[in-house]
């Protein structure tokens, strides 16, 4: 057990987390030249091609230290974003020390202070690492400074790198054996082992990620998932190296899988606690909890004939994705779907695209909502998170909606800008800090729906991507709620309903009218768009009738090719809904959703 | 019954917005024929009678009279041509004579088609014709004094440089010929005419939608009120005998043989054309094989497409019990919201079971098909 150190790279988005981690993996020869790619933990090409990592993974690196002594270093990757900071906290968990990796030209973020905090709550040891030194705007020294006075760690702990250059790798593994303490507990004990992530592999079923704790796991005993009870017999425990290496066993101070013939990832809890069945460990390891989805949204077939195809994706979605939930829905426009649920709105992003690209679906997301509260005259409380469910407005005693406190780092030539887009997000409670010569940490509370709807790819905006911005969900507050419907040519398009703040609705319509002015094509007769509350309509568009093809000639040599052009337009019209008499493209849902500045 | 179009692929000089196939050189014009001769026999037993024959081009006026006897004769001796059959020929106004004209009659061409295009000479030069307004009238009068009874004209309208005024200036001098049939284009820049290639170098514009689509109800309105029944998107005829049997048969999916370089055919829900390319047709009829470079068997959905936008063509529409029948599918009932739509927005009417557009729906009959 001495000689194993369980690690973690935690780091702001973009500072180099993957191609570090390659480097480690390239330096210890766990891999050879021939089967490297780049971001060899992002086994997703959508994590590839984002250059974020969205599930855990983990890995063995041999490594035999300056001291004449074999190392076995565990890193375990953790996702690299906001809404995914429980899995965060539980990877972390696993581990008993991080690299903070800071950019040397971007220095320290908002993720890297909430990383920090995340890694300073489960006691690990942190060695500040600067990347990208070799960058023509690394300013090590002001990192430096940022690391003493915004991180207060001691800067002197800090190592140089450049991860794609791979500088300082070998540094860095020398201070890991040096720093990170190797891992504690008692094999002897009953089992605690932590589940940090859970993975579907469609010939072994679920694939358990866990830090042993105390005691010993091995094939053939029978385990307990402590929050639900459930029982399992164990098939097969290992390590990962690049791939699952088989083992005797697990025991105390291990990072590995467990393969127990669990069928899907959902009956799995991230964070719960395995013990053995017959001999259990008195309490579960500390910081369970059970995510729940914060963003909900439907999902519709853009072909109806797809519907049991979109069924059978989200089935299949679902073994490999816990956090994701979803229910059958129906929509007057748009025929038979699903309501699901996600961590935020990248999560969304990601579920969509996975969608649409593993399992080759044409979809239709309605307007993303978060969960709203109402109490009625009678008093009962219901929780609405779906604008078809909102209820008769003459029952509604009181609405509440989801606040968030939101964390934003930035240079301080940008304050003026930031205040006035949360302001204008309804932001109240600022805080301010200068937490270094022009650097403020700004916070505000503001309400969840107005963050999801397009805050951050303002925010990104309005300070040139050097702001960095993190929240957290705190409580239910009072609002004066609506719910804002858009007709086209006086159809409901239930998908485009939203609930809005009453302030918020004349805006909020206006924009979706003019966004699907522009993206629904113009069809032969006037097309009318509106929105409204109620019978009241607030904001309204037109889009003029298309009135002349180019007919020209058409003889015996045009036919072909006028029928290829027009079953080329009878596709694209294919991935178009219905509604009414008018076909609107999947672009103009999506575009309802998009930032002004797009 | 079928029809039967010979394409012959010889002009004395490229219009510049032209895309049909042609060369400037005649010096293959008798081999041409030779194998013209030969490829009629090839179908010998697959068609075996027409009811329209069409010369078209390219310039077929460029064939001798002994020339168009040899095929005429060939193709009767190999099929079916019934009496009555139209027989029409393209002719270009400017290189014909009475002579000819009378000759082509006494073989039993019984209807002329002339490329007129324009009574302005300004346009006619800017679309590379060969010929004045002077001439084109000349053409005219000499057919109808060889005793043609039936006679069409092509013009083109949405011509850089030309207004409504000037439009319907042509307009009235082509009525004041009573010409039996009126084709009327829309100008339309394919990418392989030295015309495209001046728009895109000078940035001359083509018609905004709401010019082309004055000049298209300008044409409808004028011709209609002189008489004549706008019976499709670009033809009009004077009265329902003189719509052009031959080209109907395109619209109507009729089965049609195209002999020659570039010439299409259907039949059968199959579709083949020739090899736009003279010496490889001559090469393929010498070594005794058919020059067929491509052929498609229409899938039933696709020949309902081709159904509903050639259909949405024609004032007649789309017979809505048999496109029911032939393709399984009833638009009325499938299409139902889309079709009241269009009937509120006077796009198309529902009469006698067919499903047609209107004067505005033909205006925009590719996206009707597409309902």
């Amino acid at each position: 057990m001495k000689n194993i150190r369980n690690f973690s790279i935690i780091a702001h988005i973009d500072h180099g987390k993957s191609t570090l981690a390659d480097r480690l993996i390239q330096f210890t020869g766990v891999c050879n030249e021939r089967n490297f790619q780049d971001q060899m933990l992002d086994n997703m090409d959508i994590e590839r091609e984002r250059g974020i990592t969205i599930k855990s993974n983990a890995i063995s690196l041999p490594y035999r230290a300056k001291d004449g002594n074999e190392y076995i270093l565990k890193l375990i990757d953790t996702p690299g974003h906001v809404d995914f900071s429980y899995e965060v906290s539980r990877s972390l968990a696993s581990c008993e020390g991080v690299l903070l990796l800071i950019d040397a030209a971007q220095g320290v973020q908002a993720q890297t202070l909430a990383n920090l905090y995340l890694a300073m709550e489960h006691n690990l040891e942190i060695i500040p690492v600067i990347n990208k030194i070799d960058l023509p705007s690394a300013d090590i020294d002001r990192v430096l400074e940022e690391i003493d006075s915004e991180l207060g760690l001691d800067p002197d702990t800090h190592i140089k790198c450049s991860a794609k250059e791979g500088i300082g790798i070998e540094e860095i593994l020398e201070a890991i054996i040096e720093r990170i303490p190797p891992p504690k507990g008692d094999a002897s004990n009953p089992l605690a082992a932590l589940i940090f992530d859970a993975k579907y592999d469609s010939f072994r079923g679920t694939i358990i990620h866990c830090r042993v704790f105390e005691g010993s796991v091995k094939a053939g005993d029978i385990i307990k998932f402590m929050y639900n009870g459930t029982t399992y017999k164990v098939e097969e425990v290992g390590h990962f190296l690049l791939i699952r290496t088989k083992r005797e066993e697990l025991s105390a101070g291990d990072v590995g899988y467990i393969i127990a013939g669990v069928k899907t990832v959902a009956d799995v809890r991230t964070g719960d606690t395995i013990t053995l069945q017959n001999r259990p460990c008195s309490q579960p390891l500390p910081g369970f909890k059970e995510v729940k989805p914060v963003v909900f949204a439907s999902i519709y077939p853009i072909a109806s004939d797809d519907y049991q195809d979109l069924a059978d994706s989200l089935e299949k979605y679902k073994l490999n994705d816990a956090s994701f939930i979803y229910e059958k829905d129906s929509s007057a426009a748009l025929g038979q779907g699903f309501r699901c649920g996600f961590l935020g709105l990248l999560h969304l992003d990601i579920v969509q695209e996975r969608l649409e690209r593993e399992f080759d679906l044409s979809i239709i997301l309605s307007v993303p909502s978060v969960r709203y509260r109402f109490t009625l005259k009678d008093n009962t409380v219901i929780y609405v998170d779906n604008p078809a469910h909102y209820p008769d407005p003459a029952e509604i005693a009181k609405g509440e909606e989801p606040f968030i406190r939101a964390a934003m780092m930035l240079p301080e030539r940008y304050l003026g800008t930031v205040m006035k887009l949360c302001m204008e997000k309804r932001g109240v409670n600022s805080n301010m800090t200068y937490t270094g010569p022009g650097r403020v940490e700004l916070s505000y509370e503001m309400p969840l729906a107005e963050v999801i709807f397009d805050f951050y790819d303002r925010f990104k905006s309005v300070t040139q991507g050097y702001g960095s911005f993190d929240y957290d969900i705190i409580d239910y507050r009072e609002s004066n709620l609506v719910l804002m419907d858009i007709l086209v040519n006086s159809e409901k398009v239930d998908a485009l309903s939203q609930i809005v703040h009453r302030d918020r609705a004349r805006a909020r319509a206006l924009l979706a009218c003019d966004r699907l002015k522009d993206e629904i094509p113009r069809q032969m007769f006037k097309i009318a768009i509106q929105g409204a509350i109620g019978g009241e309509i607030i904001a309204r568009s037109t889009i003029s009738a298309f009135r002349k093809d180019v007919t020209a000639k058409c003889y015996g040599g045009d036919i072909t090719r006028k029928r290829k052009l027009l079953e080329k337009q009878k596709a694209g019209k294919k991935r178009m809904k219905m509604i009414g008499s008018v076909s609107i493209p999947q672009s103009a849902f999506l575009a309802v959703l998009k930032s002004d500045n797009d | 019954m079928a029809g039967l179009y010979i394409h012959v692929p010889f002009c004395l000089s490229k219009c510049r917005y032209c895309s049909f196939y042609s060369i400037t050189s005649a010096q293959l014009l008798p081999e041409f024929v030779k194998a013209i001769v030969q490829e009629i026999a090839f179908y010998k037993d697959i068609f075996s009678s027409f009811d329209t024959l069409y010369f078209g081009g390219g310039t077929p006026s460029l064939l001798t009279i002994r020339q168009a006897q040899t095929i005429l004769e060939t193709a009767r001796n190999h099929f079916d041509i019934s009496r009555k059959a139209e027989i029409t020929m393209e002719v270009n106004s400017g290189d014909v004579s009475l002579e000819y004209f009378q000759a082509l009659r006494k073989l039993g061409i019984n209807r002329l088609n002339i490329g007129i295009q324009s009574f302005d000479n300004p346009l006619l030069k800017f679309l590379g014709r060969r010929h004045t307004a002077k001439q084109a009238v000349e053409s005219i009068e000499t057919a109808r004094t060889a005793g043609f009874a039936n006679l069409g004209f092509d013009l083109i309208y949405g011509i850089h440089g030309q207004n409504l005024k000037s439009w319907r200036q042509t307009l009235k001098k082509a009525l004041s010929f009573s010409p039996e049939h009126l084709s009327c284009y829309q100008l339309s820049l394919d990418r392989k005419t030295p015309l495209y290639r001046q728009y895109k170098k000078e940035g001359l514009d083509l018609s905004s939608e709401k010019e082309a689509l004055d000049f298209f109800i300008t044409t409808s309105n004028i011709l209609t009120e002189a008489g004549y029944i706008h019976y499709e998107v670009s033809n009009f005829a004077r009265t329902h005998h003189f719509e052009s049997r031959h080209n109907r048969k395109y619209w109507d999916h009729k089965p049609y043989l195209g002999l020659g370089p570039a010439a299409h055919s259907f039949s059968n829900n199959r579709r083949w054309w020739n090899k736009a390319d003279v010496k490889t047709y001559l090469k393929d009829i010498g070594n005794g094989r058919k020059p067929v470079i491509t052929s498609e068997m229409l899938s039933t959905e696709q020949i309902a497409l081709e159904a509903l936008f050639l259909g949405m063509r024609t004032a007649d529409g789309v017979k809505l019990e048999s496109f029911k029948k032939l393709y399984g599918f009833d638009l009325l009932t499938e299409k139902k919201s889309i079709i009241e739509a269009l009937i509120d927005n006077k796009l198309v009417v529902l009469k006698n079971d067919r499903l047609c557009p209107t004067l505005a729906g033909m205006a925009v009959a590719d996206s009707l098909a597409l309902i």
